[in-house]
């Protein structure tokens, strides 16, 4: 399974991380190192069997209806690399 | 009474476009918030109009190393809805996550359930008329988290973040494409809430955003449609559009108007109607195409390895369906059947259970009708003009149905009773003692009547003359001699007198 | 006498409740093993006034007579675990800045039972990597050093902590472990590293890697150090949705010595071509060893062996693509400097590109690919279908009467740094051949230091156990450490 620089280019915006198109053929074969190395999974049979959803065999764990958290915007704000007036700043997000 | 047995489904609309007749197709996907003091996966409370960010927990601000652990609340009340929907509740259901980015989704991703949803196939049967009901067939009804706020208009160059709603308890309800026309769609959006709203699900609150609704609009030709319900091939109806958040029944209807419009002019034009989503424009009155959403669709669901699948017990979801409160069409049912109401009256008074609770409460012991027709012009009247609603009403359940008592007895006439409600109204107090402290009780005494009756004719020859010319004219005495009684006398014994009297 | 850095955790809780030795004599030995131990760049932020002060109150509780087995003894924590008001970036850039405010539930079990908090420690980025040449604070070194003075990788991801452990800097270590990263540092340093059953300890305030896979686990000079820091660490929580809610057991108590009529299976897919003629004499070293001491061995098949590693690679990329989206740029951490006119998506591909480094890119970027449309049948769900049926392996095994499982610990003894072909990622996850099952079937698995190869660098092998039975395990790991009687320690050179 080869990957296109296309393919990438789609790859690294789904994943929001920038890469220079100079580093995409690159970054194509690397990528397509990887999922050549996992095609070898389709040599196994695995006719009739259920995905691993959870590894560990319990009942899944329930809260009961309570505040018990919040009234902290301090502490939620304090490592924010820009907050104002109580709220996350970000650069504008065109709708 | 409304059965799903003896009511038709309404005609659908056509628009007539410039070349042909057209026809609606309309499927709703509603966001519920359910209505609990906790969000779904965190222990930061709900509750609306908090400072930013100060409904907060770490685990809903994504921060390193949190984990969600869900509100069993939230289940149950997501159960509850599915049960008041006559949905299948799946015992086995399992979240995935919905990976996106935005600013308002801190974690990357909204939890919700795309592969099991806790909901299965349900209906609504939404009233359109006497006689007339449209039957919308739920698909399935989900839990997921919300999303924060951004506020985009208070800089220039920033869009500003608030997570207070980031992680509240949604539900959402799919309906299947079975709407026909702008009017249905307001109405099925309105029948879920008072449904919710009967079972403590959801408050409701369009103006906070806690109900909304995606619709999904397309147009096709007359026959198309039933060719489509007979083969489930998609084909057979045109390509839809979705108008996203929409809070406002008044707009929901707008839009689909202005929707099928513009789908059925581009059509009629030539062109093809493009699949995307829309944003309603209240100002304008039109939709618009949302264009940063175009990349978002591949949203890479995959199950949420940080919870395990929900598995819920039979007896946990029969607990539940035994304590569900009476459903409106139940109760409407009820009060048409027992209470011999109108289907319109019985209508009006469980549109909202608090008003149908203090209805009954007025009902109690007492003749249906005359408690129906005092809630709904009487009371319901005064409310509305002042603004008010039934839990700040002036006017208790008991009070008003001192009144009644009242009239039932005798003791005072209808005249007097809407002086005496207005007495309540402002200044409160006990119906029959106020009766009594003012001297309003009706004066029945045929000898005092006749005696007014007497006074009145011998004062008044002209008018017995004309009177006995023309009866209609003998109201004139009654009325005389109700002033006269400063209204206390019994109108019907008056009557009588008078018409005695004259020789009419 | 031995420097109280270099005791074990028994040794040291024998000294302390004795009065031979305070916590504050231990902690300040390890605090100047630390100032003169720069060259491994193990420890990346110290935290030597939290670790007084701690140590104070443990010689307190000592004295009066309230100690746990772990009061008083000094430990470092991976960078991966959020320690309140401590630097916490998982050896990342994109953290950079980042001090939680909440305590990791395993680090908050430490210190309710009297642990001292030394500092934070090297490791791969993220968690993602098998030589801790990763990081954002440069690579961690291996107290062993090649021939002619190489330096050596310690392994990874937990390079850091199984560097400190060997290097006496701290008598024990946390670590995590996703596809071996407790058990191959530690084999590569000489080391005992433990990783729970998936479920034993606590996931809550671990910064997520791939959370189907991530197991946090101590690290430490003995196995018997081992069982004693898991019973702290480990507890029910009911803020981790995946976190067992079983009582910790005394994992101590379960050191009989005795293993006599445990049949411990040796799986012959595991004598992968090309294994090192030194790796395998090691195995059927180890083999000898357990029979010696009253263990039946048997041969046994654990058929899809060989999918584990491709499975690994599709899981726990697509897990982490999801789990780490959150790195944004928007609430905490690193943000890029922007240009005029940059908007929101500008933002996070500048933050994230410049905030991560490549390996994680990679990952992120494989995870996204195999979940995207069109390919979630073919790679994720398949990858999870083979892993039902690694899993299914060990449970037949289990199920035929096999109590543990031997294999080799790693394909090579620690490498030198700079040696794994950065162009060519497979090559490094080739280190993972040996580790990675057991996290994909959820199992329990230790490694334990057995032999020295030619170079007398260390060489270790693995014990895998049945769920939830770590007690057993440590038990035949303990027989395994004695029998192999491995006692030797790096030069001093650092």
């Amino acid at each position: 399974m080869s990957i296109t620089e296309d393919q990438a280019r789609k790859v690294a915006h789904l994943a929001r991380i920038a890469v220079d198109d100079a580093a995409l053929p690159a970054l194509a074969r690397e990528l397509g190192s990887i999922l050549h190395f996992m095609e070898q999974l389709n040599e196994v049979d695995v006719a009739g069997v259920e995905p691993m959803t959870s590894v560990t065999p319990m009942r899944l764990k329930r809260r009961k209806d309570q505040v018990t958290s919040g009234s902290m915007a301090d502490r939620i704000l304090s490592n924010a690399p820009d907050a104002r007036e109580g709220f996350f700043a970000v650069p504008k997000v065109v709708e | 009474m409304l059965d799903h047995l003896t009511y038709a489904a309404p005609q659908p609309k056509v628009i007539q476009g410039a070349k042909s007749d057209w026809e609606l197709v309309i499927g709703l996907e509603v966001h519920a918030q359910i209505a609990s003091k906790a969000k779904l996966f965190s222990g930061a409370s709900t509750e609306f109009g908090a400072e930013p960010n100060s409904n907060v927990a770490f685990v809903d601000a994504a921060m390193p190393g949190m984990l969600p652990v869900i509100n069993e609340f939230c289940v149950a009340q997501a159960v509850r809805t599915g049960l008041g929907l006559k949905a299948a509740i799946n015992l086995r259901s399992a979240f995935d996550r919905k990976n996106y980015f935005y600013p308002d989704l801190p974690q990357g991703y909204q939890i919700s359930q795309l592969y099991h949803p806790i909901v299965g196939e349900g209906e609504v049967i939404v009233d359109m008329g006497p006689g007339i009901a449209r039957r919308v067939r739920i698909e399935r009804i989900h839990i997921e988290q919300d999303a924060g706020k951004s506020i985009h208009d208070m800089d220039p160059n920033m869009s500003f973040v608030d997570l207070n709603r980031t992680g509240v308890a949604l539900m959402e309800i799919v309906s299947r494409p079975d709407i026909r026309s702008p009017e249905e769609a307001a109405a099925y959006v309105a029948k879920l809430r008072q449904i919710m709203r009967y079972l403590g699900t959801c408050d409701g609150n369009m103006q906070n955003g806690n109900l909304r609704a995606d619709v999904n609009v397309s147009v096709c030709k007359p026959g198309d449609y039933e060719r489509f319900m007979e083969t489930g091939d998609f084909s057979h109806l045109g390509t839809r559009c979705e108008i996203k958040n929409m809070n406002s029944l008044r707009f929901i209807q707008a839009a689909i108007e202005y929707e099928a419009r513009r789908q059925i002019a581009i059509i009629e034009d030539g062109g093809t109607v493009v699949q995307e989503t829309r944003l309603y424009d209240p100002d304008r009155g039109e939709t618009r195409s949302m264009r940063s959403k175009e990349e978002a669709h591949d949203y890479r669901y995959f199950p949420d390895p940080d919870l395990l699948p929900l598995e819920i017990d039979q007896a946990w979801v029969d607990d539940i369906a035994a304590a569900m409160p009476e459903l409106p069409d139940q109760k409407k049912a009820r009060f048409v059947k027992d209470l011999g109401l109108s289907e319109y009256d019985a209508g009006v008074l469980t549109a909202e259970v608090e008003n149908a609770d203090y209805f009954e409460a007025v009902a109690s012991g007492r003749d249906g009708k005359m408690a129906a027709n005092w809630v709904i012009n009487e009371l319901f009247g005064r409310l509305n003009k002042e603004g008010l609603t039934i839990a700040t009403s002036p006017v208790t359940a008991a009070q008003l149905g001192g009144v009644i008592d009242l009239i039932a007895k005798g003791d005072i006439s209808g005249k007097i009773a809407k002086d005496l409600f207005e007495i309540l109204w402002t200044e409160g107090g006990d119906p029959a003692a106020i009766v009594e402290a003012r001297g309003m009780k009706q004066v029945t005494d045929l000898g005092a009547i006749e005696a007014a009756v007497d006074e009145i004719i011998t004062a008044n020859p002209a008018q017995v003359e004309k009177a006995r010319a023309n009866p209609k004219l003998a109201g004139w005495f009654v009325g005389q001699v109700l002033k006269a009684t400063g209204g206390k006398a019994n109108p019907a014994a008056v009557n009588a007198l008078v018409a005695q009297k004259l020789g009419l | 006498m031995t420097k109280p850095n270099s005791l074990t955790i028994a040794e040291a809780r024998e000294a302390l409740r004795k009065g031979d030795l305070t916590s504050i004599e231990l902690t300040e030995a390890c605090l100047t093993a630390i100032e003169g131990a720069g060259a491994l760049n193990a420890f990346v932020h110290c935290t030597p006034d939290m670790a007084r002060d701690m140590a104070r109150a443990a010689d307190q509780r000592i004295r009066a007579g309230e100690a746990t087995a772990m009061t008083g003894i000094p430990v470092g924590v991976k960078d991966v675990f959020c320690v309140k008001g401590v630097p916490s970036q998982a050896g990342s850039r994109i953290l950079q800045g980042f001090t939680p405010e909440y305590e990791s539930t395993v680090t908050r079990n430490l210190w309710d039972a009297g642990a001292v908090m030394l500092g934070k420690l090297n490791q791969d980025e993220f968690a993602m990597g098998s030589t801790n040449e990763s990081s954002c604070y440069g690579p961690a070194v291996n107290p062993w050093r090649g021939p002619g003075g190489t330096q050596l990788t310690p392994g990874g991801s937990s390079g850091g902590s199984a560097a400190a452990v060997a290097a006496d800097l701290c008598l024990g270590a946390t670590g995590t472990d996703t596809g071996g990263s407790i058990r191959q540092p530690a084999a590569f340093t000489g080391t005992v590293g433990l990783k729970p059953t998936y479920g034993r300890v606590s996931r809550w305030g671990v910064i997520a890697y791939a959370s189907s896979l991530d197991q946090a686990g101590p690290m430490t000079r003995t196995v018997r150090d081992a069982a004693i820091m898991l019973g702290a660490m480990a507890s029910a929580d009911p803020q981790d949705s995946t976190c067992a809610d079983l009582p910790v057991p005394d994992f101590e108590a379960a050191l009989t010595g005795d293993i006599r009529g445990k049949r411990i299976g040796i799986p012959r897919e595991y004598r992968v071509e090309g294994l090192p003629d030194a790796i395998d004499a090691l195995w059927r070293r180890g083999a000898e060893m357990l029979r010696d001491a009253g263990a039946e061995i048997v041969d046994i098949s654990l058929p899809h062996t060989k999918y584990a590693l491709p499975a690994y690679y599709v899981i726990a990329p697509a897990e982490a693509s999801s789990n780490l989206a959150r790195y944004d740029g928007v609430r905490y951490g690193y943000r890029a400097r922007l240009s005029q006119g940059d908007g929101i998506t500008e933002m996070y591909e500048k933050t994230r590109a410049e905030g991560f480094g490549p390996e994680v890119q990679r990952r992120i970027m494989i995870g996204t690919y195999v979940l995207s449309a069109g390919f979630y049948d073919a790679y994720y769900n398949r990858a999870r279908k083979v892993r039902a049926l690694i899993r299914r392996d060990f449970d037949q095994a289990f199920a035929a009467g096999i109590d543990s499982i031997l294999a080799p610990a790693t394909p090579s003894a620690a490498f030198p740094l700079g040696s794994v072909d950065k162009g060519d990622p497979v090559q490094m996850y080739l280190n993972d051949v040996f580790t990675v099952t057991l996290n994909l079937a959820g199992l329990p698995g230790i490694a334990v230091p057995v032999g020295q190869d030619a170079q007398g660098l260390p060489l270790g092998l693995q014990l895998f156990g049945r769920p939830f039975e770590e007690g057993d395990l440590l038990n035949q790991a303990q027989v395994l450490e004695r029998a192999a009687g491995f006692v030797a320690k790096p030069d001093r050179w650092w």
